[in-house]
């Protein structure tokens, strides 16, 4: 299914240093603030001057155009930059590419930086400008889409709606709960079960608990080559795999793709576990930030990973498998539902909080001596998207 | 001459009571209840709607004219005959014309159908009456098909026709109109009388009918009572007079007499005849004779079948939404694009006429359209397929309360055609209690938006719902 040079990334390059600004309803901060923000504290981070950077990749959605939306603000001396986007990926891809550009040697010191900024578009949830189109497809929202997911599920699995929705909440309710502990995150309170349960809907059964946090911020990494890491700090962050996945649209257009899986997730899963040898995901990752733009998201996730058997995710959701203290601790930052969601941003912000717990600077949500992490993000729909997943340690293998 | 070969009709599932509108405005209201067209249907997509009920499995390509009757056309200028021809896979060479602003215009394209042709005739209405006034209440909205041409197969011969013209301004609506208007209707009520009492008999004489051979006498008058009177007044009992469907789907525009026909036809037994007598500014009328060949007909919705098929508790305010007569907040969302007008024209036949592609390799069927085949990955190895009547079920679905919709929750599943296929689109004509997994839908072609002026039209699936033996 995907097929990947014998020569992967692991072990190649190290993360220096990382930013990550507050993830929040930003009314006081632009584009421009929110990037300079995360620049600066990742380059005072790793202990360099920003004109250490020999070239950058920024990663937005919405936010801006090519690479002088971040030229302009750092004041980079004609560096190159480069602006990616991969929807709600965009922020793990540009962080791929900088590794890759390091890794061949083209450069000894780049910048991944991703920024968004959504709530200055005055409408509700995600929106984005379309390109031109005979307009027949249906223009729905971005919960909706990933709400085909759970009465797929709740049927395949034989969960009744009240049991399906005790499911969910708890997803959404676990990763309140470990946002309360982060002070960079959009939404720091605890929220009951019950509040949850009965959120007011949004694309049933998905109400407003079940989403993630709109929110503006960014987030950035500082990387080099593993040999030169240890010029810059004692204690980096290793890249063991990188991989992304595009689907073809199976989703859309053949039967046999039923709802409860995405493939795209399992095919990032295997190409990701291959190159970063791991052969039992649930026993050899510490930790993991995965994409829970919707609850049901997640818990479709934790089997498409091999966090969970075919069917038994529902149930280690509810065992706790996944909570701050559980055998898995997944999204101990608080995940999209609970820090925040600003587009290009996320995938940097799911490798910043890796970073941190690493470095055992994670506070009160810190997991106890982590060494292998997995940050996953997903750009799309579940009929169709772009799947990516990082494998990171805090040791060379 | 010609004769009808074969018939259907359309009428909205939103059906409008009348008290509703009545408590609103705290004044009397007519009994009954009117049909409606929901927030994504008009007079073409009503048109298809009817015209498939029509021709059922008939090949396409037999049909050589389609008319088009409306006085409610989304456009003053451009056509909907290629939006129908394309929807109902009507071959390229098809020739076509649209009857508009006469309310006797769907009588009148039965009359202009060519001996030893086929010809489509369809008649769709969808007007609006000014709040408060009587037109409100009185309109509705629906639609009918005929089949016309010769042969073993006509259902009903045409024995003889004719028109009077006589200029009277009864209901009109100009250019810049939203609303019908009407003038005092003892104007209209006298002028239509004084054309039926010159006219009728005189028109039965030559055919050597009379008053009494008539089986049924379907009147399209200019009042709530005119076909009552003009059938008093010719001396047609009650019995010989055909329900007009005021109480049920409301006046219907220049679909009024050709839904009448429909009802009469239904019910009708060979040898009977059938007299149409259809009002606007003068008289059309038809003598029409049922042949043995009605009792081969097959099984089809009608009028009878779609009035049982309906949802009759629609809200006054969702009316005043769904026509734009108020003004509501927007939503939180942006505002939809006017669609790609070269996408159209690229996509028209797949669009309008709903066809996909089938794999020649592997016999997967896919909409919309692939150059490379999802399931074995084949380059350009496809064929047109047509989804249309293939029937299909809900695998998953969602009610998206942050999608712009004129009736949030907007619904939208997808779709599994059992030939093989998936699609996913909104579901209409449905409310949100009633969707589940394994629902078996059947699609219908619908007015997705309108946007910049341009009636975007594609197909939404509805749940099928049967009355016993239809």
């Amino acid at each position: 299914m995907f097929k990947m040079s014998r020569k992967g990334i692991s072990d190649k390059v190290a993360v220096i240093g990382m930013g990550c600004t507050r993830f929040a309803e930003h009314w006081d901060k632009s584009v421009e603030d929110l990037l300079v923000e995360a620049a600066y504290e990742a380059f005072s981070d790793a202990g360099i001057e920003p004109t250490d950077v020999e070239a950058a990749w920024l990663g937005t959605m919405i936010s801006g155009y090519a690479g002088i939306t971040l030229s302009g603000p750092l004041k980079t001396q004609y560096i190159p930059v480069t602006r990616v986007e991969n929807m709600c990926a965009t922020g793990s891809e540009a962080f791929r590419n900088a590794c890759y550009a390091v890794a061949s040697g083209a450069y000894d010191i780049v910048l991944a930086i991703g920024v968004e900024k959504l709530k200055d578009s005055g409408y509700s949830g995600l929106t984005r400008p379309n390109p031109p189109s005979d307009g027949t497809a249906p223009n729905i929202s971005a919960p909706a889409s990933f709400s085909f997911l759970a009465p797929a599920y709740f049927k395949k699995y034989g969960l009744t709606p009240e049991q399906g929705r005790e499911v969910l909440s708890r997803i959404a309710w676990k990763n309140h709960y470990n946002g309360s502990l982060n002070p960079k995150a959009q939404y720091r309170s605890e929220v009951s079960m019950e509040k949850i349960s009965k959120s007011p809907l949004v694309a049933a059964p998905l109400g407003v608990f079940d989403c993630s946090g709109v929110a503006d911020g960014a987030a950035a990494a500082i990387i080099v080559r593993t040999e030169d890491a240890h010029k810059y700090r004692k204690d980096p962050m290793y890249v063991k795999a990188l991989t992304i996945a595009a689907g073809p649209g199976d989703g859309r257009l053949r039967q046999d793709f039923d709802f409860t899986s995405i493939k795209e997730n399992v095919a990032a899963a295997q190409a990701a576990y291959r190159e970063a040898g791991i052969k039992n995901p649930r026993q050899e990752i510490s930790m993991a930030e995965v994409h829970d733009c919707f609850t049901p998201t997640e818990l479709v996730i934790y089997e498409d990973l091999g966090f969970s058997e075919r069917g038994q995710g529902w149930k280690d959701v509810l065992n706790g498998v996944f909570e701050l203290g559980g055998e898995l601790p997944v999204n101990p930052d608080g995940g999209l539902k609970s820090f925040g969601h600003p587009i290009g941003a996320s995938g940097l912000r799911m490798l910043y909080e890796m970073y941190l717990q690493f470095q055992g600077r994670a506070g009160k949500r810190q997991i106890e001596n982590p060494k292998i992490g997995l940050t996953h993000n997903l750009g799309g729909t579940p009929m169709q998207c772009v799947s990516f997943i990082s494998i990171v340690g805090k040791e060379l293998s | 001459m010609n004769g009808i070969i074969s018939y259907g009709a359309y009428i909205p599932y939103n059906r409008l009571k009348r008290k509703r509108i009545g408590e609103f405005f705290g004044k009397p209201a007519m009994g009954g209840e009117k049909a409606i067209a929901g927030y994504d249907e008009d007079s073409v997509s009503m048109g298809v709607e009817a015209a498939m009920d029509c021709l059922q499995e008939m090949n396409p390509d037999q049909i050589d004219t389609v008319y088009f009757a409306t006085t409610s056309s989304p456009y003053r200028e451009k056509g909907s005959i290629p939006t129908l021809a394309a929807a109902l896979n009507l071959r390229d060479s098809v020739r076509g014309m649209e009857t508009a602003a006469s309310l006797r215009s769907g009588t009148a394209a039965i009359m202009a159908a060519k001996p030893g042709e086929h010809t489509l005739v369809i008649a769709g209405d969808c007007r609006t009456g000014a709040p408060t006034g009587q037109n409100e209440q009185w309109f509705g909205d629906g639609a009918a098909a005929f089949l016309i041409g010769s042969g073993p197969d006509v259902i009903a011969n045409m024995i003889d026709y004719t028109s009077v013209q006589g200029e009277v301004i009864s209901h009109w609506r100009s250019q810049s109109d939203l609303f019908t208007q009407s003038w005092e209707e003892r104007l209209s009520s006298s002028a239509f009388m004084k054309q039926v009492k010159e006219s009728v008999s005189p028109f039965l004489e030559k055919n050597d009918r009379s008053i009494g051979t008539i089986s049924k006498v379907i009147i399209s008058g200019p009042t709530t009572r005119a076909h009552l009177q003009a059938a008093q007044a010719l001396g047609f009992s009650n019995q010989q007079v055909q329900n007009p469907l005021f109480d049920n789907v409301g006046l219907t525009g220049n679909a009024h007499a050709p839904m009448m026909l429909v009802s009469a036809l239904e019910e009708a037994n060979p040898g009977d005849q059938l007299l149409v007598v259809s009002f606007a500014e003068g008289l059309d009328l038809l003598l029409l004779e049922v042949t043995d060949a009605i009792s081969r007909l097959g099984k089809r919705k009608g009028v009878q079948g779609y009035l049982s098929i309906k949802n009759d508790e629609v809200l006054y305010s969702d009316y005043l939404k769904w026509r734009e007569i108020i003004n509501t907040e927007p939503p939180r969302r942006p505002s939809t694009d006017r669609p790609s007008a070269p996408a159209l024209h690229r996509g028209y036949q797949q669009n309008l006429g709903f066809i996909g592609s089938k794999c020649i390799k592997c016999g997967t069927a896919q909409f919309p359209k692939q150059r490379v085949c999802v399931q074995c990955q084949s380059k350009d190895e496809m064929e047109d397929y047509r989804f249309v009547g293939q029937s299909a079920k809900v695998t998953t679905f969602t009610l998206d309360y942050l999608a712009a919709s004129p009736a949030p929750p907007m619904i939208v599943a997808v779709i599994d055609f059992d030939q093989g296929g998936r699609i996913i689109c909104e579901v209409t004509d449905c409310h949100p209690k009633e969707i589940e997994i394994g629902m078996e839908v059947e699609m219908t072609f619908r007015r997705l938006f309108e946007a910049g002026g341009i009636s975007n039209y594609f197909w939404k699936a509805r749940p099928i719902r049967r009355k016993e033996g239809v």
